[in-house]
């Protein structure tokens, strides 16, 4: 086969690009990956979070965020008595490296994780002007990196503070729940790296899934319930002081 | 750059998304509304009083609204991508249709009013320059130099069915900016069903003003006597404007104090720091109170033409400033409370940065060249029409 | 017939509005990129896309079909609930090629103290000292083996 020189230019590129696709894994996500067999959630048990920062530090290094943003971070309350609407809250660095001494001792003093909650009913996807942050079939409120304008709308939208504008893409960036290793069986990072069980991916269409069956018999509660976003972070021993 | 925080912040929320740029944007689309809704209240209300500030006010709704899209372009991180926005616009997303809620007015609306009230001196103007103006006038033409008696009574009707349509369309295209911060209900110093009408009757008051300056800067420029009974109107109308603005605005303070509900102590707190002087001092007392006094007075007291005239330009400056700080206390007070309503940030304003004061002061100077312009093209004065009606033959 | 002689040039203008229109969804069909839609409104190809993103935590399961003898003493411990990776850090890339890419040595003067340096917002149940007081100075792995903490005398 005589390939001209102006054919392998525009060959040369293309089949480098595949190459790059194969290498990261399957171009399509994994073969026997349903979308419309799952719907994805998360369940944050709070009595169980020790505040290590070992779901925020994997989260960045699994996701390549850029330092000073945060897909996922840890807050340290402290109530004090009776005054559940003015805790005290610190989440210095995304409580990737600890926390100072508390100012004050006594009250209630805990530890809770908070990343992209995923609604079902999501503010930020409604508000997106080109269709650049959807609800994937699902579950998972993704971006799409290759479309997004930058205008941070959906920055301004999120009631719970999960996004960010990527400095170096200069695009909306957020948590993905790892989409590209929950389609292919394995759990997000900051599950994987949670010493104490605290964060456990669930499925919620899957009926044997554990997690399912612990949000069906115990009492769970969502951030800002009244903004009805259809949240799909669930948290179990949450605080009402809890913002 | 390290930003001070007071309280806690969600880790994401400490730097502004939003910044001088997108405080400048609804004020350059007020200023079109509002100079737009002076404009027709002479074609359509038949209020012929202003009538030597109807061209102007139509140029000048046209100089700023070319502009507005200026700083949203900045503000994006891919602006190469912006037209994404007309390709595939998201109907749930206010953003989204005002992209075309924009475009209907520009074109549908102020272009082609501006076309038909102007078309009888553009084909005289055609038939009369020569170099380079004549073609941009015959292209302005577009190839017809029909301006018989029976033309110019059919552009005089389709120019007012266009007037009549682009009320409501002034009205939606500063509501649609209104509703793009009064629809998020993260936000609760937004999320608000008042915050359209605030901003459109601010948008009145702000375009009501600014064409009454011009059209008092542009009289004493070319040293031609200011037409009194017009902008005793004119200021009238800004007066009752005004009074509109400020007590619905009033309404949206008394009603959040009264109900006091979640938010109310960490807004409460914001405003009594870190938005003081820009809301109770600018917007408040400087930017409405003094205006609104003084507008008052004009009003109630008879006082000679050279008092008034100071009186208006006064009161125009200040109301300008005003609605200005109305823009900045929503856009950046909005940002800088946490969501968590435990604390506070700062906004760290660049200079010569893409977003920066610099970029934010060239942009508002921007519509003045292109307004310098227009002028100079399809000039707005009473005499000059008559010159064209004699040159053209009546 | 009068009435449209001199509304000529409304025709004219009505035609470039027109052309404009037409212009415009021509461009468009090029423009709007093919999958848009599919699902709902956004380009259905950003999910394989952010699918194809590369790993970098194997997860405990790739460490544990080479491990098995540590993952024999982890699980009599109370550490069997917490994930190799945990600890050692993302090891996607020493899964893949096990023989060149070797973890780094891990420093536990550093790494225990994350989890159980004392904490008035740690659970009470949850295992936790003052560092300084507990050891001394000295690294957690002079008394404790990793992989299963126990006391048992003597490091690993």
């Amino acid at each position: 086969m005589n390939i001209t020189r102006r054919q392998l230019l525009v060959l040369l590129p293309a089949a480098a690009i595949a190459w790059e696709h194969v290498l990261a894994g399957t171009p399509e996500a994994s073969p026997n990956y349903n979308m419309s067999e799952h719907w994805w959630g998360m369940l944050m048990d709070i009595t169980k979070c020790i505040g290590c920062g070992s779901c925020a530090r994997a989260c960045q290094m699994e996701n390549h965020v850029p330092d000073g943003y945060y897909r996922t971070w840890v807050e340290r309350y402290q109530v004090a008595d009776w005054e559940s609407e003015t805790p005290t809250v610190d989440s210095p660095d995304g409580g990737k490296n600890g926390y100072p001494p508390p100012k004050k001792l006594g009250g209630k003093n805990f530890f809770v994780p908070k990343m992209c909650n995923h609604c079902a009913d999501s503010p930020c996807t409604q508000v997106c002007p080109v269709g650049a942050t959807f609800v994937s079939p699902d579950g998972v409120v993704l971006v799409d990196q290759k479309y997004c304008v930058g205008c941070r709308y959906c920055v301004q939208a999120c009631p719970y503070g999960c996004r960010f504008l990527n400095p170096q893409t200069q695009t909306a960036n957020k948590c993905t729940l790892c989409y590209h290793r929950i389609t292919k069986g394995l759990t997000t990072a900051c599950c994987e790296v949670c010493p104490t069980g605290t964060r456990q991916l669930a499925d919620l269409k899957n009926p044997n899934d554990p997690i399912h069956e612990f949000l069906k018999t115990h009492s769970v509660q969502v951030l800002k319930p009244h903004l009805a976003t259809k949240s799909k972070c669930f948290y179990y021993g949450l605080d009402g002081s809890v913002r | 750059m390290q930003i001070p925080v007071d309280g806690f912040m969600y880790p994401n929320e400490v730097e502004l998304q939003w910044s001088v740029l997108i405080v400048l944007y609804p004020f350059l689309t007020g200023l079109v509304a509002g100079a737009f809704i002076l404009a027709s209240l002479e074609r359509v209300f038949r209020v012929d009083a202003v009538k030597p500030t109807y061209r102007l006010a139509l140029l000048t709704a046209l100089a700023f609204l070319i502009v507005a899209p200026l700083p949203l372009q900045l503000h994006l991180g891919h602006p190469e991508r912006s037209f994404e926005m007309y390709l595939t616009p998201h109907t749930s997303s206010a953003m989204a249709m005002f992209g075309f809620v924009y475009l209907w007015y520009l074109l549908a609306v102020l272009v082609l009013e501006i076309w038909l009230d102007y078309r009888r001196d553009i084909v005289v103007l055609s038939q009369t320059t020569t170099g380079w103006r004549r073609l941009v006038y015959r292209a302005l033409t577009l190839g017809s130099t029909n301006i018989s008696a029976r033309a110019l009574h059919i552009d005089e009707r389709a120019g007012w069915l266009i007037t009549v349509i682009g009320i409501p369309s002034a009205f939606l295209l500063h509501g649609y900016v209104g509703f793009i911060f009064g629809s998020v209900k993260a936000n609760p110093w937004w999320s608000s069903p008042l915050m359209p009408v605030v901003f459109l009757f601010s948008a009145m008051v702000s375009g009501i003003a600014i064409v009454m300056l011009l059209y008092m800067l542009f009289n004493v420029l070319r040293r031609v006597p200011i037409d009194m009974p017009c902008v005793d109107t004119v200021a009238k109308y800004l007066f009752y404007a005004f009074i509109i603005d400020f007590s619905l605005e009033m309404l949206d303070l008394v009603h959040r104090i009264y109900e006091a509900d979640e938010s109310f102590r960490s807004l409460d707190f914001m405003v009594h720091t870190r938005l003081y002087l820009s809301q109770v001092v600018i917007q408040i007392f400087v930017g409405t109170l003094a205006p609104l006094a003084l507008l008052a007075l004009t009003q109630v007291v008879k006082l000679a033409p050279v008092v008034r005239k100071r009186i208006y330009a006064l009161a125009g400056c200040l109301t300008l400033v005003g609605i200005f700080a109305m823009r900045w206390n929503v856009v950046i007070g909005g940002q800088l409370f946490s969501k968590s309503f435990l604390g506070y940030t700062t906004y760290k304003m660049g200079f010569a940065t893409r977003e920066g004061l610099l970029t934010a002061i060239v942009l508002s100077i921007l519509p003045f060249v292109i307004l310098w312009v227009l002028v100079k093209l399809l000039p707005p004065w009473p005499e000059k029409e008559i010159a064209v009606a004699a040159a053209s033959g009546d | 017939m009068k009435t449209f002689k001199d509304s000529g040039h409304l025709f004219r203008l009505a035609a470039v509005f027109l052309v404009g229109l037409v212009g415009f969804l021509v461009l468009r069909s090029f423009l709007v990129p093919h999958s848009f839609g599919r699902y709902g409104h956004y380009r259905a190809d950003a999910i394989p896309e952010i699918a194809a993103t590369p790993i970098s935590y194997a997860g405990h399961q790739v460490c544990e079909t080479c491990h098995s003898d540590i993952l024999e003493v982890k699980s009599k411990g109370v550490h069997k609930g917490v994930a190799c990776e945990s600890c050692h850090g993302p090891q996607a890339k020493h899964a893949d090629d096990p023989a060149s890419v070797q973890p780094a040595k891990l420093d536990t003067a550093v790494l225990c103290v994350r989890c159980h340096q004392a904490s008035i917002a740690k659970p009470k149940s949850f295992p936790q000292v003052d560092a300084a007081e507990h050891s001394g100075g000295a690294a957690c792995n002079t008394c404790h083996q990793p992989h299963s903490p126990a006391l048992t005398g003597g490091s690993q």
